[in-house]
């Protein structure tokens, strides 16, 4: 087991941050932290990289534990935090030599490690920090977090306020060294980027809600959905609202995820009951949930 | 009977000495519209919010917000407008009515039209218990609502959404979006930009700028059709990528 | 090894690439050492007084041209009047009235003692002395002159020498002085913004998850600053000596070794402050609010310790300043050798070794 974490509770002054969290990462698994602002996840994140002690709880990291070794995991685990923490004032190459020198490693010694990473950025190795874009901030704070060849990958929130196309270049890159052999432990807000995740755990408000892998954990959720579209979203929603069979619906893009209190009913029926709204273009076709369909379910206990 | 425009863009530009951030830029927004304004990190929609909402004078071009020029009466616009963005929010260390009066005073609202939007507004968000806590302490999807909310206290033709949902849980993340449908069933122009390419989905109409320029607009259907894919996240991927 | 050199590469990276923190390293103490140095005297020059001469004899005329004479007067008006002592005060122009009393020759012949009465513009109490003294001093030596040959019964002769300045210099109390609180603020305030900075900027989470040791990052921040100061350090010696042609009589070897001292002492006290801030601008509020008014009301800069009270006398042995002004006039002024300095320098030792200590204490290994 690579990562350990035993009933870890934190609390901050009267918030409980986290409640008696537990689970297991496996080595050379992608594991993802799945939960918006304020579950958790930076703290959990700060308490496996020896940066906060939990009030309860024990956690152990690549066998070492986070609070009497902490040394040992300071040496062999490379981190991400939340924001960009590289030196704005220092450039790319800089930066890099910097954090390979405090590993006590060089560039060279793990730089097959970083290639794929590194030689889009390289260009740019005289740039300072500061001048890249977020996309080009991240490869870097991946780069520096590698370069001394950790055994447990800690990023925390990596794709935040990134673009999608640099949050898929990301997300490319570390399935790419998930093959090498290194423990990702990752966390996002992202529901789309769970899938791309061996495990995820679920984590709102200090709990975890469900851990699985991401193709099991869509088949928690209790009940068969639709895809509804219509002319007017507003309106769709409000009448659905007003459906006495109503469990839930919710928008996601041009359709709304419609799930019915009955096991099983009369799709023209609902069909009516929609045009006698006033709404046109009806359509409803049955399609899977996903993982945020989930995600919200097991949010609502 | 035409429909307003509220905003109308015409060759829009704005320069950093030879780096052009915005790149002649034109479109309109009508009267009611969810208007999603995507673009990757650096591609100028931040540069051309501010344009728009009257905080940066553009090097060229032309634009009219809520009918009053861009270049000569923003003092107008910023009366005119709602803005709303994750970075500015709410004083934490005031409490919700706190904030409420404090931003009211500020939209130049009489003490009795504030007394009335802020018991519709308590009403309708379901804040009564909370009412009085300092808004540093509410969960971030209350203080995303809450924010939203007040933008709107004095009844602007078009609120700007900069990122408004980053890392709020899905569900209020929808009821979010369930305010915003609402507004703009009102008649509020809505104006937005995400990075949740789902969010993309609920606009009626979209644009994405990169590197400078306005490189598609359309309806999210249009666009899907157009670039033979069947989700927004692809049409960028397939517009940025190239 | 190899690591604590790569960290001073990047804190050296730092600080040059910080224009702000260039301007105050070396821009400061350069322009305050020149503003001190010139504008800020004790002397007086030039200073224009007037004459009243009811006499207008030989003698008075003699003694009037003496003072004339000297680079200290400049004779600014004949006053004819009384009366008109007051308005020329009031004016502003004249600091000292200079009133010979009628038949001065006369008095001084027949009586053996004529009266001149020196009326000075005391609102600056110390200029109106100093105008006093001088004049004083230019009548005895008038007086000295007139009665070479004329041995009085009983003469207390005084002689007076002004040992280390006989010029009177008040260069020679500000230089010291002033280099002392420049090099103690600048080194400490550098320090103390360079370890909040990091974790104001975040960068801090990421050193913490890292072999580096809190020894080794205290150290790394401090080592920098050190060549830096000691070249401020070097200009400052090298502006007193050629601009205010200050002396050094002692080793100046000795010099450079205790400023280095002080430095380091110095750069310690703003490394402890820096692991007590959060913030960057609680660092620098500590440091210069903190350290400035007690250092240079108490270190004995501008006021002598010896006249305060005794609770503020215990205090000033704490401040770092005190013992090394007492240090760095030692050399300059007096040309002691370290025999004499040996305990102030222990002292300063001492001190540092505390600062560093606390300050690895004190620097936190996790974030709470």
């Amino acid at each position: 087991m690579s990562i350990n974490v035993s009933n870890i509770s934190k609390s901050y002054k009267k918030v409980k941050a986290l409640k008696g969290i537990t689970f297991d990462v496996k080595e050379g698994e992608l594991f993802g932290l799945i939960g918006p602002d304020g579950a958790g996840k930076t703290t959990l994140f700060r308490i496996l990289t020896t940066l906060l002690f939990s009030d309860e709880g024990e956690a152990n990291v690549a066998g070492y534990d986070v609070v009497s070794d902490y040394k040992d995991i300071r040496q062999s685990v490379g981190y991400m935090p939340g924001r960009f923490s590289l030196y704005q004032d220092l450039t790319v190459e800089e930066n890099l030599n910097f954090f390979a020198t405090i590993f006590g490693t060089t560039i060279d010694e793990n730089y097959d490690l970083i290639k794929d990473i590194y030689i889009q950025i390289e260009p740019f190795k005289k740039r300072r920090a500061g001048q890249l874009s977020g996309g080009m901030k991240q490869k870097l704070a991946l780069s520096c977090a590698l370069i001394h060849k950790p055994k447990v990958l800690f990023l925390d929130e990596p794709t935040t306020g990134v673009d999608p196309v640099s949050r898929k270049e990301f997300w490319d890159m570390l399935k790419r060294l998930q093959k090498k052999g290194i423990t990702i432990l990752v966390s996002t807000p992202y529901m789309d980027e769970a899938a791309l995740c061996d495990r995820i755990a679920l984590i709102q408000d200090g709990e975890i809600l469900e851990i699985d892998s991401p193709t099991s954990i869509v088949h928690k959720f209790p009940k068969a959905i639709y895809n509804i579209g219509a002319n007017n979203m507003y309106q769709l929603i409000q009448s659905l609202n007003n459906y006495e069979h109503l469990y839930s619906v919710y928008p996601f893009g041009e359709f709304v995820h419609y799930a019915d209190k009955r096991p099983s009913f009369d799709i023209t029926e609902l069909v009516q009951y929609l045009d006698a709204q006033g709404l046109k273009n009806i359509s409803i076709e049955p399609t899977q949930p996903n993982i945020e369909d989930t995600f919200m379910e097991l949010a609502k206990k | 009977m035409k429909e307003e425009n509220v905003i109308e863009a015409q060759g829009l530009t704005k320069t950093f000495g030879d780096f052009t951030a915005v790149n002649a830029i034109s479109f309109e927004v009508k009267k009611g519209e969810i208007f999603g304004f995507l673009g990757a990190n650096g591609a100028g929609k931040t540069t051309a919010m501010k344009m728009l909402i009257g905080i940066s004078k553009p090097s060229s071009g032309e634009a009219k917000v809520a009918g009053f020029d861009v270049y000569s009466q923003t003092e107008s616009i910023k009366k005119n407008i709602g803005y709303m963005s994750q970075k500015f929010a709410l004083y934490d260390d005031l409490t919700v009515k706190e904030n409420i009066n404090f931003f009211g005073g500020i939209y130049g609202l009489s003490r009795a039209k504030i007394k009335e939007k802020m018991k519709q507004l308590i009403d309708e968000l379901g804040l009564e218990h909370i009412a009085d806590q300092l808004v540093g302490s509410l969960p971030l999807g209350w203080k995303q609502k809450l924010s939203f909310s007040v933008s709107l206290l004095h009844e602007p033709k078009i609120v700007f959404l900069d990122e408004p949902t980053g890392g709020v849980d899905p569900i209020t993340r929808r009821q979010f979006w369930e305010m915003i449908y609402k507004s703009a069933n009102e008649g509020t122009t809505i104006f937005v930009t995400t990075h949740y390419m789902d969010e993309a989905e609920y606009c009626d109409r979209v644009s994405i700028m990169v590197d400078g320029r306005i490189d598609a607009l359309d309806t999210p259907k249009m666009l899907k059709k157009q670039f033979k894919v069947d989700n927004m996240n692809d049409v960028f991927l397939k517009l940025a990528r190239g | 090894m190899k690591r604590f050199i790569g960290f001073i590469k990047k804190e050296f990276y730092h600080i040059f690439r910080d224009t702000r923190s260039l301007f105050i390293l070396f821009g400061m103490p350069i322009a305050q050492i020149l503003l001190f140095g010139f504008a800020i005297t004790n002397e007086i020059n030039n200073v224009d007084i007037a004459i009243l001469d009811h006499s207008k004899d030989a003698t008075t005329q003699e003694i009037i041209n003496k003072i004339s004479a000297s680079k200290y007067f400049t004779i600014d008006q004949l006053i004819t009047r009384e009366s008109d002592i007051e308005e020329a005060f009031q004016k502003g122009k004249i600091k000292a009235v200079l009133n010979f009393e009628k038949d001065f020759s006369k008095n001084l012949i027949k009586e053996r003692q004529a009266t001149l009465q020196i009326i000075t513009d005391a609102t600056d109490p110390n200029t109106a002395n100093t105008i006093t003294n001088y004049i004083n001093s230019i009548l005895k030596n008038y007086e000295q002159s007139k009665n070479k040959n004329i041995k009085l019964d009983y003469q207390v002769v005084s002689e007076t020498r002004m040992v280390y300045n006989p010029e009177l210099k008040s260069v020679f109390t500000f230089v010291p002085g002033v280099m002392t609180i420049i090099l103690m603020l600048v080194s400490a305030m550098m320090t103390s913004i360079s370890i909040t900075r990091e974790k104001e900027l975040g960068t801090m989470e990421i050193l913490l998850v890292s072999p580096i040791t809190p020894f080794q990052v205290i150290i790394g921040k401090v080592v920098p600053y050190i060549f830096l100061s000691v070249i401020n350090a070097a200009v400052i010696v090298l502006l007193s000596i050629f601009v205010f042609n200050m002396p050094v009589q002692g080793s100046l070897f000795l010099l450079g070794a205790e400023s280095v001292l002080f430095i380091i002492t110095s750069l310690a006290l703003g490394i402890l402050i820096s692991t007590i801030s959060e913030t960057q601008q609680t660092a620098m509020m500590i440091s210069l609010m903190g350290l400035m008014l007690p250092v240079i009301l108490l270190s004995g800069f501008i006021f002598p310790i010896s006249s305060m009270p005794e609770p503020l006398q215990i205090i000033s042995h704490i401040i770092p300043a005190k013992w090394f002004i007492i240090i760095i006039k030692g050399i300059m002024l007096k040309g002691v050798d370290l025999s004499f300095l040996w305990k102030e320098s222990l002292i300063l030792i001492s001190m540092t070794v505390l600062f560093i200590g606390l300050s690895i204490k004190k620097y936190k290994i996790r974030l709470e």
